[in-house]
């Protein structure tokens, strides 16, 4: 689904990502650990066409980022608040995303209608603009925001981050609801080792924007990790 | 201590976004802001003058209207000028004292840009008044009092910010005043006027201002200090939200997405809320040109540009700086430029539209001067809408939705291309009008100038893909930019 070829970034002569080839095949689900400035987020960056690579590139589903834009019409994404138009409430902001998507009314309605548990009573119907909304809840929208319109590549940057504990279980059950669908390609980042090993099928390591470690998830990769990680 | 802060606002001044500009760029703004500087100080000259060869005292005309003067002064405060709390927060927890915090901010306000641009006009007119040999100390002791006045003004908005709509209750005060003035029921300057004589005549008045400078800015302290806690004076104040569907634009597709956002985005927004209010303004910009025998006739395309103009120049300047806070979700979803780009397109024509309705009022100078309006309209349709959105490409400013200042005040605004491009969109239609009048009459050269707005309408689809063309090259420059949060 995503085949990446020898793709860098580098700012001022500093090469903060180099990766020489990586595949992602069709229905994976995909983690990306490190720690800050290893080069997650720049990735997705990159995945989403909103920087330029140094050299290189990435292709999705065949078709080029940064030269096709056809990919945003299968990828959902969600990297931070900025993905957020503060002055709507959260109804207004998924159904934003739903004409964009060419969803009607009745499909978002399903979609939040699913997810009700996970937004806890918070979300919907509180009389409150996304600006004013905790951080937390602010991702919940954002999270299920990226699953409008059944998009075969999802890319969540750092979803664990900000949420409460029962958030963070429920996410999980999503994110591996969605892994399990052959068709939807799943990417995550995380500085959490365990909830990235529980969710990902595959979990890629990133050093200092170096791919690290590459390994499918089995019993004993949470402790591979953790000994990596540990100084 | 002050020494730290001092520091930490050098430091957001020359890190600010659009600053870091080459150096090219840097000395073109330096001589546009030294030429400007020349005209409202050639204006404060000017008006010793202008005034005493329309056989009046200058002095004392000046005095008679600084009442209205200050009243508007304080209007345009409250709309525009900006407390800034926000910087407040990080310093809380740190080892300053509290005193030293807000003497700091309340200190940060008085050098801003709504105080020291009165320097402009007050300075140079003192400076002449002593030359032409009026009372030095008088004239001293005069200057300290208005100096007093703006600082009264600057305290009242610190204090007064936080009750909403205040701005309409003067606006509704200046307006009754001038009204009763001028149907000559109630004169309040035959009350003010004396004062602000006796400010020269009457040295010791003088500490009238003064003391309740000191007093004012003792309280505001207090009042500040007292309400810095983060639920306090520091909370932001949230709206209760209503969901808005808005469906009757369903039908216009892609295009109705969007118009239904960009509706919300200035109902909901307070900055976008300011630029409805100088639309508003813009509106009566012809009264000053149209029965006023003293403009050159040519001008007068100017005004027709102006009283229609007015959101296109305010809103469609920032395009697409209005969705700068979450332009990189707009970047990452399925939307085609041209849908977003038409999007803004209609919002300018249809609020141009509106414009020149609400315009009709000017039927009362005669229907050619309605005319004029009316191809000011047609002008601003079919040439401006479409240089606005492609100045938009090159601004580069986030924009502080929540901030209501900062439409003028920003430095940060300041674009020389986005300036460049005001060229055409103001010079082209009074060159095409000049020209008609010389070759012809006034029919002709409201001709020349409507037929380029009809040139430019029929020419929409070409430009339209150049503008996209030129957003599409600035987008990951764009996309940076906006990340830096002002």
């Amino acid at each position: 689904m995503i085949q990446v070829n020898q793709l860098s970034k580098k700012y001022n002569g500093t090469t903060v990502l180099n990766i020489d080839n990586l595949e992602i095949p069709k229905g994976q689900s995909f983690g990306l650990v490190g720690n800050n400035g290893a080069g997650k987020t720049t990735f997705f960056s990159l995945l989403l066409d909103l920087i330029q690579p140094s050299t290189g590139n990435i292709r999705s589903n065949d078709i080029q980022v940064n030269t096709n834009e056809n990919w945003k019409s299968f990828t959902g994404s969600f990297l931070d608040e900025s993905f957020l138009i503060g002055y709507l409430t959260p109804e207004e902001y998924f159904y934003f995303i739903g004409d964009l998507r060419h969803q009607n009314k009745a499909d978002v309605d399903a979609l939040l209608a699913r997810h009700e548990e996970f937004f806890n009573g918070e979300i919907l119907k509180n009389k409150k603009y996304l600006r004013d909304l905790s951080k937390g809840n602010q991702k919940k929208v954002g999270i299920i925001a990226t699953l409008i319109g059944h998009p075969e590549v999802i890319i969540l940057d750092e979803p664990f981050a900000n949420l409460d504990p029962t958030t963070v279980s429920r996410l999980k059950k999503i994110i591996k609801e969605l892994a399990e669908d052959p068709n939807v390609t799943v990417l995550v980042s995380s500085h959490d080792l365990q909830h990235t090993v529980e969710v990902c099928d595959r979990i890629v390591a990133l050093n200092k924007g170096e791919i690290v470690k590459d390994i499918q998830t089995s019993k004993e990769t949470l402790q591979e990790l953790e000994l990596f990680f540990a100084v | 201590m002050i020494k730290k802060f001092i520091y930490l606002e050098w430091k957001a001044f020359t890190r600010s976004a659009s600053f870091g500009a080459n150096l090219a760029m840097k000395i073109l703004i330096g001589f546009l802001m030294i030429y400007f500087s020349i005209i409202f100080i050639g204006m404060g000259v000017g008006a010793f003058y202008i005034l005493k060869k329309l056989n009046l005292e200058p002095l004392s005309t000046v005095n008679k209207f600084l009442i209205y003067y200050f009243l508007f002064d304080l209007v345009i405060r409250l709309l525009m000028q900006a407390i800034p709390v926000l910087n407040i927060k990080p310093l809380l927890v740190l080892p300053f004292k509290k005193p030293t915090i807000v003497h700091f901010s309340l200190g940060k306000t008085a050098l801003s840009f709504f105080n020291w641009v009165h320097a402009f006009f007050f300075l140079p007119f003192s400076i002449v008044l002593a030359i032409e040999g009026y009372d030095i100390v008088g004239i001293i002791v005069w200057h300290f009092a208005i100096l007093s006045l703006i600082y009264i003004n600057n305290f009242l908005n610190i204090i007064l910010s936080n009750i909403d709509k205040l701005f309409v209750v003067f606006i509704g005060i200046i307006l009754a005043l001038g009204a009763a003035q001028y149907y000559k029921i109630f004169d309040i300057t035959t009350f003010t006027a004396p004062f602000f004589q006796g400010l020269y005549n009457i040295k010791w008045l003088v500490f009238i201002p003064v003391l309740i400078l000191i007093g004012l800015y003792a309280f505001t302290f207090k009042y500040f200090k007292n309400n810095l806690y983060l639920d306090a004076g520091l909370s932001k104040k949230e709206d209760i939200a209503t969901t808005e569907n808005l469906s009757w634009l369903n039908q216009f597709g892609t295009l109705g997405t969007f118009l239904k956002n960009d509706i919300k985005l200035i109902k909901r927004n307070k900055r976008s809320k300011t630029t409805i209010l100088m639309s508003v303004l813009f509106l009566f910009y012809g009264l000053i040109f149209f029965g006023n025998s003293h403009q050159p006739a040519v001008m007068h395309i100017f005004a027709g540009i102006f009283v229609s103009g007015g959101f296109l120049f305010v809103f469609g300047q920032f395009v697409p700086s209005w969705d700068s806070s979450y332009y990189q979700l707009m970047m990452t979803q399925n939307i085609p430029y041209r849908g977003y780009i038409t999007s803004k397109w209609w919002l300018v024509v249809i609020a141009t539209f509106i414009s020149t309705i609400l315009a009709s009022f000017y039927l009362f100078y005669g229907w050619e001067i309605y005319l004029t309006i009316v191809v000011g309209a047609i002008y601003n349709i079919g040439v401006n809408s479409h240089l606005v959105l492609l100045g938009g490409a090159f601004t580069k400013t986030p924009i502080d939705l929540s901030n209501a200042g900062g439409a003028f005040g920003d430095k940060k605004a300041f674009n020389v291309n986005a300036m460049l491009l005001t060229l055409p969109k103001l010079l082209l239609p009074v060159a095409l009008y000049g020209l008609g009048l010389y070759l012809g009459d006034k029919t002709l050269g409201l001709l020349l100038v409507a037929g380029a707005g009809f040139l430019g309408f029929i020419l929409r689809n070409k430009v339209f893909s150049l503008i996209e063309k030129r957003y599409k090259m600035e987008k990951y420059s764009t996309i940076s930019a906006y990340k830096q949060k002002s």
